[in-house]
Order: structure tokens, then C-alpha cells, then sequence
């Protein structure tokens, strides 16, 4: 039964990388401008670095 | 060494925010649209000298442009119309102080959070479902309290702190019983592991938290893009003004004017405050504060107000108020007003919560009694009684109305109706009366010259050439008239514009003349006409009518189909309202109405138990469209109009009204049904929950089913 705590420490660890992902991506404003971000993919101009 | 290192880093990374960036601005770009609006509104900015950076927010519609203090936000906005893109400026310090962004990202962490925590401790939670017993059972259990608790305590503090500032003032919310649902059964759960029990509610608490969080977090979005009306309304004030002193003119912020100074407005210009015309004639363009459609003419001693557009020629006006008294001002506070008034609307989901959590909370506090009485077992009770709370969850309750305006507001979206707030389709369902304004809205707000004959080739030849040198709205379109309609252009000599009267030149070597009738000499006539003079002859009438929408008749027909009372309010003079109300077969109608008075007509007819559908499109509408039932503006409305009103109606078809009401109608039969269907479930679970029959996994299914069921039955909206 060992391994149910080896699972279980893996789930957690997953869901943790996820949820540091997330909160990355929040503070980082990836989700300030939805509307304009499905635009900017499709557009032409060539970002050498994202603009803030 | 390592420490510098980092230390030194840090500084640098730090450093932009108070480094070099001296000037931060904000514009409004109400016209954009697309990809191409967002490229090229930012290389034009960024190619500007002195423009560190530009960065287009599309939901939003504003650019937030980094500058050195060399860089006006005016010089960004000619820059922009130079392209074809319309920008206004907007205050950085109105923006900073409501900016929504940051509450609206913290929500967004909260829902990610009880998210996570949701979907584990579901995972785990299959495992203890499916028969796990014993120390298995026992850990998993801790490692869901291991990850519930914690989310639980990040996720849920909007809930538990609205719930603790509404029982400090002694005023019980719908947090509240929210909050003591969670803390019970998170308590609950944590004492029942500890002591190895079977039963315990994480997931539950979790998925609770969760639901109503998106829920809050979508309703939180869809509103950060609607800013208020008030906000709007300063935005269109010109915020700079030329003064005249001693000779010279400086150009100075609205603030630094004093009642008795004199300011100086170009053509084209908005005037900047009230005051008292001192110097030069002019046209006055006032549909948007009064819906005249016709300019006014302003010459010496006339009074104009902030906001006013002047068309011809320029003024010099004496200021009698700037700032906070002016008309603009005054109006915006009105709305303000009203809008508070108008959030006193209770929604069917805060109606149904108003019964529903007396109800459930009185359940629970039985079936603990109860148990306790006939058992003497306090943990059991106490069991119970928090199944009971679960249980009849308000989630498909809370579920009844998302469903159903998420779906509702996809079919209005397809028929070019944007609602912007939450409420509106519920009260668009329940309307009894519409109430139009006229420019603008059931008339395109453009002059169409009404050629019925009357005027010869020769006049209109004559007429349409001197009127080809003038942006006044009845000289433009009456040069399209003529092109449109072939006549070719006559030899007109020294045409010249005589601002705030018409246009003169020579012909044939007579004095010819085009404008008011007092100019020419005419008898003066109220209506839209202009008047020509050729020489000695009698001058000839050129009459104009506005062009009504042509959908404008199928919607108001299928409104009275619907037993729906139609009106119109507007602020034009009686004629041009009457001819228009004939056109339509509206007989219900009043003209010169002022923005104070359409207000107070809405209050009457609410007063009266009327339910208001307010329909227009200017700033003289503002007030009304605010203090109404429910208001709608077309998408060329001012935007202060468009700021405060519930539903905006893209494209130019108002027959969209009608099937958006029928959606709406729609719509509310299928909330009603959700309910329904929420107290069926609770009618079955709430007395097997009593009865100690219910179990996490049983709570688990009834909630995904109810769910579920509510979800279906709102997509059949139509």
C-alpha cells in the first residue's frame, strides 16, 4: 500500500505546479485582455519581447 | 558575493517602476473593434517622438500609453484622428482610483484556487466512495482535510468577510448563511476525521465555494467594461480651454478658469463651460444636450453650456460657471442618483435566497432536535442537521439564473443586443411601456432635403454650390442631395461663409444667399428649413425632414401587437415631433421636453405602476435612461447614453428590440421552471437528509443531477 502515498504525494505535487502555473499567469495580467489577446495571436506584428 | 548579486539585480529590476517614466495616459478609443484597430493605434503611438510605449486593452477599449513630459495626451489624440481612429482623453487619476482590474484578478486567484482544491479533493474522495475502510479511508481523509482547509481559508474570505461586516451592522446577507454552511462543514468534517468517522463534507464545502465563486467572478467581468455613467459623462467635458488675457490667449486646464473670464471657441470645438457669448455669431450644435436636432444660432449674449458643440464660427464667451455647477455636471449627478435608485432592483435569485435561507436554516435546526431528542447523540444530530445544510445547497438555486442569462444573453448577442447589466433581461421581460427619444433614435438624426418639386433645377444647382464651401449639417446633405440626384454644380463666385447665418457668393452677377430667413429676408418659419435669395427675386423655401429608421416602424407595430403603450419623449420643437409621431402612428407624444423633465416623466409614469422600457441615444437621455425600468441605447448613442443604459443595440436595426423582449419573456419562464425543479429536488433530499439517510456520496450525485437538470432546461431558451 505503499504506493497509495507515493500517488498521493504525486497528485498533490501536479496539482500544486498547476496552481503555481496559475498564479503566475494572474499576476503576470495574461487574463486582463481576453478580447484583445485573441486578436494579438492571429496579428502580424512580430514582438520581440512582450510589450507591457 | 552571491548576496550583492541578487541585491544588485533586484534594484534593477525594480527600477522601472519609479525610474524614467514621467507621464502615464489614458485615451478612450471607443471605435475599435479588431486586430487591425489594436496594430494600428500602436505603431501609430509608438512611432510618435516621445512615446516610451502604447499598449491597447480591447476589452476595455483604452490605450495605456508610457511617455516622457514632453508628450500631451492632446497630441495623442490629433496623432489618432489623423489615422481615422476617434480617441478621447480620459483623467489617469479617475482611472487609478476605479480601476477594477486588481479586484477583478483577485477573484479570479480565489476561483483558481477553490478550483484546484475542488477537483483533488474529488479525486480523493472517489477513492473513500468506493469502499475504502480503515487507515486508508482515515488518510485520505486527512489529505483532504490537508488540502481543503487551507483553500478553504484563501478561497472563501470574500464570503466570510462580507458575512462579518453584514453581522456587525446586524443586517443579515445571503453570505451570511454561505459562510455558515462552509465553516460548519469544514468543522464538522475535521472534528468527524479526527475522530475517525465515516462521513466528511470537503468536497462538498469546496465545490460550494467554487460554484459561487465563478459566479461572482463572471458577473464581476462582465461589468469591469461598463464604467459608470458619471465617469463618461467628465470625459466628454473638454478639459482645456483657451483664455484671453490681456490680448493673449494661453491654453489652461477647465480648473484654472474663473467665473467673468473670457474664453475663446474655435469652430469644431466643445465649448468648455457655461458662460455668456461675448464676441462673434455661430451655429451651436445641442442635439446631445436637448435632442434638438436643428444647430442653434449664437451670437452676441447668448447662453451656451459646457458640452455644446460650436460648428461655424469662433466665440468668445464670457464664463459664468466651470467645473462642478455647470449644466454637464449637474446632469451627471443626476444619473448618478438615479442609478442608485435603480440598484434597489431585488432579482429573482435574491428573491427565491430571501425565502430559501430562513427556510433551510429553520430545517436544519428541527432535524438536530429532533435526532437529539429521540437519540441523545449530540455528534449524530449535529450530523444530520449539517447534511441538511448541504444538501439542499444552493447550488441548482444558485444555477436557476446564470443558466438561463449566460444562454439568453448568447441568442441577443446573435441579434446584435449587448446587455451590460445582470438584471436587465428580467426586467426587459416584465415591461409595459416603451418610451422613445426621437433624434437619434427613431430618426437617424441626419437632414434628408424633402425635394417635393417645389424648387427648380436652377435654385437647387445655385443653392447646392454655394453650400459645397460649408460644414453645416443642412449644407452637406443637401450637396449629397444634389449629386445624388444629378444636377450639376452652377459658377458661383466669392462664396463666403457667414457664420451663424448661411453661406453668400455671386452668380450671374447677383448677390445670391443661402440660410436662416431672417438673413435673407424671408418670413421667419419654424421647422427645418433654409431659405435661397437670387438677386431681388422672393426668396425660395428648401424644406428638410428627418430621415426616420426604416425598422423603426416594424418595432414599434410589433410592440403595440404585444399590448405594449409606446411614446415619445423628445426635446425638439413640436413640428419636426409631430410629423415623425404622425409617420410612426404614435399619437402618445410630447415635445420640448428638457433632461430634468424626461427624468421626472419616468418617475410619473413608474409612479403610476408603469413599467418603463426608456429607448435614446443623447446626453439629454441620460437621466431617463437611467431612472427607468430598463433602458436601451442604439451603438451610435453618445457614449455617456450608451454608459447608462442596460442593453446597447449594435447595427442599426431597432426591430432587434422586439425579439430581444421576446427572448426575454422567454428567458423568465424558463427561471420560473429552474426553481421549480430546484424545490422538486429539495422536496425529495431535504426529507431523506431529516430522515439520516444521506450520505457525502448521495449529497455529491443530487447535486451533480440537479445541476445538470437546470443547465438543460435553460438552453431551451429561445
Amino acid at each position: 500500500m505503499d504506493i497509495v502515498l507515493l500517488l498521493i504525494a504525486a497528485t498533490v505535487m501536479v496539482g500544486i505546479i498547476w496552481l503555481a502555473a496559475f498564479v503566475w499567469a494572474v499576476r503576470n495580467k495574461q487574463f486582463s485582455d481576453p478580447k484583445g489577446d485573441s486578436f494579438r495571436i492571429l496579428g502580424s506584428d512580430y514582438d520581440d519581447s512582450p510589450k507591457k | 558575493m552571491r548576496s550583492n548579486l541578487s541585491e544588485s539585480s533586484a534594484t534593477i529590476a525594480g527600477a522601472p517602476r519609479s525610474g524614467p517614466i514621467q507621464n502615464r495616459i489614458f485615451l478612450s478609443l471607443p471605435g475599435i473593434h479588431c486586430g487591425n484597430c489594436i496594430s494600428a493605434v500602436e505603431s501609430s503611438l509608438a512611432r510618435f517622438p516621445g512615446v516610451l510605449s502604447a499598449r491597447v486593452n480591447l476589452t476595455l477599449r483604452r490605450v495605456a500609453v508610457d511617455a516622457d513630459s514632453t508628450v500631451s495626451s492632446r497630441d495623442l489624440v490629433e496623432e489618432l484622428s489623423g489615422v481615422g481612429i476617434e480617441a478621447l482623453e480620459l483623467d489617469a487619476d479617475t482611472i487609478n482610483a476605479s480601476d477594477l482590474d486588481e479586484v477583478g484578478r483577485a477573484l479570479l486567484l480565489r476561483v483558481g484556487v477553490a478550483g484546484f482544491a475542488a477537483l483533488n479533493v474529488m479525486l480523493f474522495s472517489i477513492g473513500i466512495w468506493s469502499g475504502a475502510e480503515n487507515a486508508t479511508r482515515e488518510l485520505l481523509h486527512w489529505v483532504s482535510a490537508l488540502v481543503a482547509l487551507p483553500a478553504l481559508a484563501y478561497a472563501a474570505q470574500p464570503f466570510l468577510l462580507a458575512a462579518f461586516r453584514a453581522l456587525i451592522v446586524g443586517r443579515l446577507s445571503m453570505d451570511v448563511p454561505i459562510s455558515v454552511a462552509i465553516i460548519l462543514a469544514a468543522g464538522m468534517s475535521l472534528y468527524e476525521v479526527s475522530a475517525g468517522g465515516r462521513h466528511a463534507y470537503f468536497d462538498a464545502a469546496l465545490a460550494l465555494t467554487f460554484f459561487l465563486l465563478a459566479g461572482r467572478f463572471l458577473d464581476h467581468r462582465a461589468r469591469a467594461s461598463a464604467r459608470s455613467a458619471a465617469l463618461e459623462l467628465a470625459a466628454l467635458e473638454a478639459p482645456r480651454a483657451r483664455r484671453i488675457k490681456m490680448g493673449k490667449t494661453e491654453i489652461l486646464q477647465v480648473g484654472g478658469i474663473y467665473p467673468g473670464d473670457r474664453i475663446l471657441v474655435l469652430a469644431g470645438e466643445r465649448i468648455p463651460v457655461d458662460g455668456r457669448v461675448v464676441e462673434g455669431s455661430s451655429e451651436i450644435d445641442r442635439s446631445h444636450l436637448t435632442g434638438e436636432n436643428m444647430p442653434a444660432t449664437a451670437g452676441t449674449d447668448s447662453v451656451v453650456s459646457a458640452g455644446e458643440l460650436n460648428l461655424t464660427g469662433a466665440l468668445t464667451i464670457e464664463a459664468a460657471a466651470i467645473g462642478e455647477s455647470t449644466r454637464l455636471r449637474k446632469l451627471a449627478r443626476a444619473v448618478e442618483i438615479a442609478e442608485t435608485a435603480r440598484n434597489k432592483y431585488s432579482s429573482y435569485a435574491n428573491r427565491a435566497a430571501a425565502f430559501y435561507v430562513p427556510a433551510v436554516h429553520i430545517l436544519a435546526v428541527l432535524a438536530f432536535a429532533g435526532w437529539y431528542w429521540s437519540e441523545g447523540d449530540l455528534r449524530l444530530a449535529l450530523n444530520v442537521a449539517i447534511a441538511v445544510l448541504i444538501i439542499t445547497c444552493p447550488c441548482a438555486l444558485g444555477l436557476a439564473v446564470p443558466a438561463v442569462s449566460t444562454v439568453a444573453g448568447g441568442r441577443l448577442f446573435s441579434r446584435n443586443i449587448l446587455l451590460k447589466s445582470e438584471t436587465a433581461l428580467e426586467r426587459l421581460a416584465l415591461i409595459d411601456t416603451v418610451v422613445f427619444d426621437k433624434t437619434g433614435t427613431l430618426t437617424s438624426g441626419k437632414f434628408k432635403f424633402s425635394d417635393d418639386g417645389s424648387v427648380s433645377r436652377r435654385d437647387f444647382a445655385i443653392a447646392a454650390s454655394l453650400c459645397a464651401i460649408s460644414q453645416h449639417p443642412l449644407s452637406v446633405s443637401l450637396v449629397k442631395a444634389a449629386r445624388d440626384s444629378g444636377i450639376e454644380a452652377a459658377r458661383i463666385a466669392d462664396a463666403r461663409e457667414s457664420p451663424g447665418n448661411g453661406i453668400e457668393g455671386r452668380w450671374r452677377d447677383q448677390r445670391v444667399r443661402f440660410g436662416r430667413a431672417e438673413w435673407v429676408g424671408a418670413s421667419p418659419n419654424s421647422g427645418n428649413c433654409a431659405f435661397l435669395k437670387i438677386g431681388r427675386e422672393s426668396p425660395i423655401k428648401f424644406a428638410y425632414a428627418e430621415s426616420v429608421r426604416n425598422d423603426a416602424r416594424n418595432s414599434i407595430n410589433g410592440f403595440k401587437a404585444r399590448g405594449i403603450e409606446v411614446r415619445i419623449l423628445s426635446g425638439d420643437l413640436e413640428e419636426a415631433v409631430a410629423r415623425v409621431a404622425d409617420q410612426l402612428g404614435i399619437s402618445n407624444w410630447a415635445a420640448r421636453v428638457s433632461p430634468e423633465q424626461k427624468m421626472s416623466e419616468i418617475f410619473e409614469l413608474a409612479a403610476r405602476g408603469k413599467r418603463v422600457l426608456m429607448v435614446g441615444d443623447g446626453l439629454n437621455d441620460t437621466g431617463a435612461l437611467a431612472s427607468a425600468h430598463v433602458s436601451a441605447a442604439p451603438a451610435s448613442a453618445l457614449d455617456a447614453a450608451r454608459v447608462a443604459s442596460d442593453i446597447v443595440v449594435l447595427g442599426t436595426n431597432l426591430e432587434a428590440l422586439n425579439q430581444g423582449h421576446g427572448i426575454a419573456r422567454s428567458a423568465r419562464k424558463r427561471i420560473l421552471e429552474n426553481f421549480g425543479i430546484a424545490a422538486a429536488y429539495n422536496a425529495i433530499a431535504i426529507p431523506l437528509a431529516m430522515l439520516g439517510f444521506a450520505t457525502p456520496l448521495a449529497a455529491a450525485i443530487a447535486m451533480s443531477a440537479s445541476s445538470l437538470t437546470v443547465t438543460f432546461n435553460s438552453l431551451r431558451v429561445r
